[in-house]
């Protein structure tokens, strides 16, 4: 097992190295730079020494490909550039920002696994009934409502009929204030709870109706056993393979931040400063974040696939296999 | 189940934010701090090279110029008290305003103008607003409160371009041994706590300040990337004060709360670019570009042919004023003795008959994507009234950067655009329309009437006889059509009614906030 995990990690090495240069490669071949970013048209206005001033303040003086040497050679020692823009170090940012993405991520994937598994359960085994039906309709609606409509309303519904508006722009970390915290993170969490909940819940039903007809699930009802312990231990457990997939790709994908919702909720997350990034064409910013957001997607994926060999005993990845 | 321990955790979550929900309104700002809100943050805090208005609307709370203009586009003082010109013009002495001190408590004394001047002047420094002071050749301080100008032309606009925050007073220390976009240390009314990006920024009244104010402790800045969001947050009370872009959530109903909205025409101006000329950098020889807009007819033609109010109105639900090129109210002609601003589609058929064109011709129009807001509307509605002369518009969205480039580069045939104003008209046109401009590629036409009016606008000193010259600058714009200015729109804030004293300002300004107070 040992061994397994230290051949996944080195083999994600050169994955993360081929997005770097993706990146970098993509950001510079996008029009602009950082200096028509923060100038706009006043950018026309500069003399040559002017501009040549400024694009050495931006370490954009130096080619690209020395630009992506020294960037690469400075990740390797651990830090992994500097925001001229902000005026902080990547490392920084990426620190104070991801513990709100992180937050949200597991929220929103709570949300969704407490809803949408056992809705998917009660469906599969009342199929056609009307828990079905309802479970089915819910999906349907969670699926099809984009989830800016979602948040809008929710904002609507808050602040018109309420008078409240849990996060004006006052964002309070957890660690700061918990109860104001959770206030805060409880609607964008649930706005992006509701679509997952929906295709968990589709997820766990049609696997649950495959496992239900299954030949050892009529064994082990003619053996007698109560029907709660055939739909908890044998059917569930075999039907959790594609939630938790589907989980960990939802989650991967969460954790790269979620623009939307934190523009329209004001949350300070990876996802609004990645986007701030690339408008502002941070290339420091914008090549760090992706980097990290790279690193995720390949430990939740290392992640998932441990937590297969503990769902079902016939996977193991014990001798490389 | 395994995930029990979750549940529980969840309900507990949702019962302390239904428990909030209870305890009704959270007024967190009780206090004498100002909330404000707006969508964008500032993207760097030295005030001579962050020429965004974003960047703007907060190094001008932190630093002072040496004059400001108010709510009706005139000089005021600001650090200096008074200005004056010598008889010949060349020479521009201001007399500074006595016991200023910046925030970290040092004198603010001529050494401090001369260093700033010379900074923005400095090449090295990338500072935009040089190209506005480029007539300054000598920078003297004869005594610690006198600072005179030596101008290589009678410069008048000169005062006017120096009442920007991005000709701010810097201290010569920090420029001397410091970093400007990091020791924020100015003279203005608030002092930097911290600064936040994309978060909050925390100002402190700025107690040692020479005018009278500020009344309320300090500023907290949030950002609320979405518009929608702050107008929510204004519904809910939990802000005190907002800045708003979008006319569409400007203008959403706020009844039954105690929300007011303030507007103020803007001096910046909605145009449809037109380019009839390639004009290449340095004193080169424009050649006509290889297309219909060249032709003098076509363009009016398109002049006459575009229903401005009914841009306006269905691309900003009507929030707007029909313009000409000048937007400073002092200099600007009623709009009914500009050519052709009553829509004439007969006369327009006719100029594209005249010019060889009746059966129209295919244009594309450069637009980026939400910025302004309108921009995409704006086009829409140009497209289909210019169908009625056969003119058929293709839109071609762009993101904002590499909208400016192209924009910067001229590389378009037409563009809407939102330009900026200025409180002189010459600044406000010098960079596209004399002879050299830095933007007259981005013009995209130049004739010697345009570069003869405005180099007498530079230099004339009689109010009256400038004011005339601008009249027919602006009665040659818009009869030769290079552009056409469509309109001014409204900048609004949104506040409580609780938040009196504030005074916006045609340039966006919000130097006023000094002067606001809180009477809950």
């Amino acid at each position: 097992m040992l061994r397994y995990l230290i051949q996944r990690l080195l083999m994600a090495i050169p994955t993360l190295i081929g997005v770097t240069v993706l990146v970098f490669t993509a950001i510079r071949l996008v029009p602009g730079d950082s200096i028509t970013a923060m100038l706009g048209t006043e950018a026309g206005l500069l003399t040559q020494t002017q501009r040549a001033a400024l694009e050495s303040y931006f370490g954009l003086d130096k080619g690209p490909v020395q630009q992506y040497f020294s960037w690469i050679g400075n990740v390797f020692r651990g830090d992994l550039g500097y925001s001229v823009r902000l005026g902080e170090p990547v490392g920084d940012l990426i620190l104070r920002r991801f513990p709100v993405t992180l937050q949200l991520a597991l929220m929103s994937v709570m949300i969704a696994i407490v809803v949408g598994v056992p809705l998917g359960i009660s469906s599969a085994i009342y199929r056609d009934s009307a828990i079905d039906l309802t479970g089915r309709l819910f999906a349907l609606i969670g699926l099809a409502a984009p989830n800016f409509l979602v948040a809008t309303v929710l904002i609507y519904v808050l602040s018109v009929y309420f008078g409240i508006l849990p996060n004006a722009g006052n964002f309070t970390r957890f660690t700061d204030d918990p109860v104001r915290n959770l206030s805060q993170m409880i609607f964008p969490a649930l706005t992006l709870g509701l679509a997952f909940s929906a295709s968990i819940m589709r997820t766990t039903r049609s696997a649950m109706l495959e496992v239900l007809g299954m030949d050892y699930i009529r064994t082990a009802r003619s053996k007698g056993l109560r029907e709660k312990i055939v739909i908890s231990r044998h059917a569930f457990r075999n039907a959790l393979i594609p939630v938790v997939t589907l989980t960990g790709i939802e989650f991967s994908y969460l954790l790269g931040g979620t623009v939307i919702i934190e523009q329209i909720f004001a949350l300070p997350g990876l996802g609004r400063l990645t986007l701030n990034a690339i408008a502002q064409r941070d290339y420091a910013l914008i090549q760090g974040v992706t980097l990290f957001i790279a690193c995720n997607v390949v430990i939740i994926n290392l992640l998932v696939d441990i937590g297969y060999a503990i769902i079902d005993p016939r996977i193991s990845y014990a001798d490389g296999s | 189940m395994m995930q029990m321990s979750r549940v529980v955790a969840l309900a507990a979550a949702v019962l302390l934010m239904v428990g909030m929900v209870q305890s009704g309104p959270v007024s967190a700002q009780d206090s004498n701090t100002l909330i404000m809100a707006r969508a964008v943050d500032a993207t760097g805090l030295d005030p001579h090279t962050q020429t965004a208005f974003a960047s703007i609307r907060l190094t001008e709370l932190i630093y002072e110029p040496l004059v400001n203009t108010n709510e009706n586009l005139e000089v005021v003082p600001a650090l200096a008290e008074s200005w004056e010109f010598s008889d010949d013009g060349l020479a521009l002495t201001f007399t500074l305003r006595e016991g200023v001190t910046f925030h970290d408590g040092s004198d603010f004394t001529s050494a401090d103008v001369v260093a700033s001047l010379e900074r923005i002047l400095d090449e090295e420094t990338g500072s935009a607003t040089r190209s506005n002071l480029l007539s300054i050749t000598s920078i003297d301080a004869p005594d610690d409160l006198t600072v005179v100008l030596g101008l290589s032309l009678p410069d008048v606009p000169l005062v006017t371009a120096l009442a920007s925050a991005n000709a701010a007073i810097l201290s010569a220390d920090v420029i001397e041994s410091g970093d400007p976009s990091v020791d924020a240390i100015g003279t203005g009314p608030f002092v930097l706590d911290s600064w936040t990006p994309e978060e909050q920024t925390l100002l402190s009244a700025n107690e040692n300040w020479w005018g009278d104010g500020p009344n309320v402790d300090g500023i907290e800045i949030r950002i609320i990337p979405d518009e929608s969001t702050i107008m929510a947050a204004l519904r809910a009370g939990e802000i005190d004060f907002a800045l708003l872009n979008d006319p569409l959530i400007a203008t959403l109903p706020t009844d039954g709360t105690d929300v007011v909205i303030n507007r103020a025409p803007d001096i910046a101006y909605h145009v449809l670019q037109l380019r009839a000329m390639d004009i290449p950098a340095d004193p080169g020889t424009p050649s006509a570009v290889d297309n219909p807009l060249s032709v003098l007819e076509v363009r009016q033609a398109m002049s006459c042919a575009i229903d401005r109010q009914a841009v306006i109105d269905s691309a900003a639900l009507g929030e707007g004023q029909v313009t000409g090129p000048l937007t400073i109210p002092s200099f600007a002609m009623p709009t009914d003795q500009l050519f052709c601003y009553e829509q004439d589609v007969d006369r327009a058929r006719e100029l594209m008959e005249a010019a060889g064109y009746a059966d129209g011709f295919e244009l594309t129009v450069i637009v980026a994507a939400a910025e302004p807001p309108t921009a995409l509307r704006e086009a829409e509605t140009i497209q289909a009234q210019l169908q009625e002369i056969n003119i058929s518009i293709e839109i071609e969205p762009l993101e904002l950067s590499v909208y400016v480039d192209r924009w910067l580069a001229g590389d378009f045939d037409a563009a809407i655009a939102l330009n900026g104003g200025r409180a002189d008209p010459y600044t406000m046109y010098a960079r596209y329309w004399e002879i050299g401009a830095q933007f007259g590629n981005v013009a995209g036409y130049i004739d010697d009437t345009l570069d003869e009016l405005m180099k007498s606008g530079q230099t004339e000193t009689d109010p009256a006889a400038r004011a005339e010259i601008f009249n027919q600058f602006e009665t040659h714009l818009t009869e030769t059509s290079p552009w056409i200015w469509l309109y001014t729109r409204f900048l609004y804030t949104g506040q409580q009614s609780y938040v009196e004293g504030f005074v916006p300002n045609p340039t966006g300004s919000l130097v006023s906030l000094s002067q606001v107070s809180i009477n809950r």
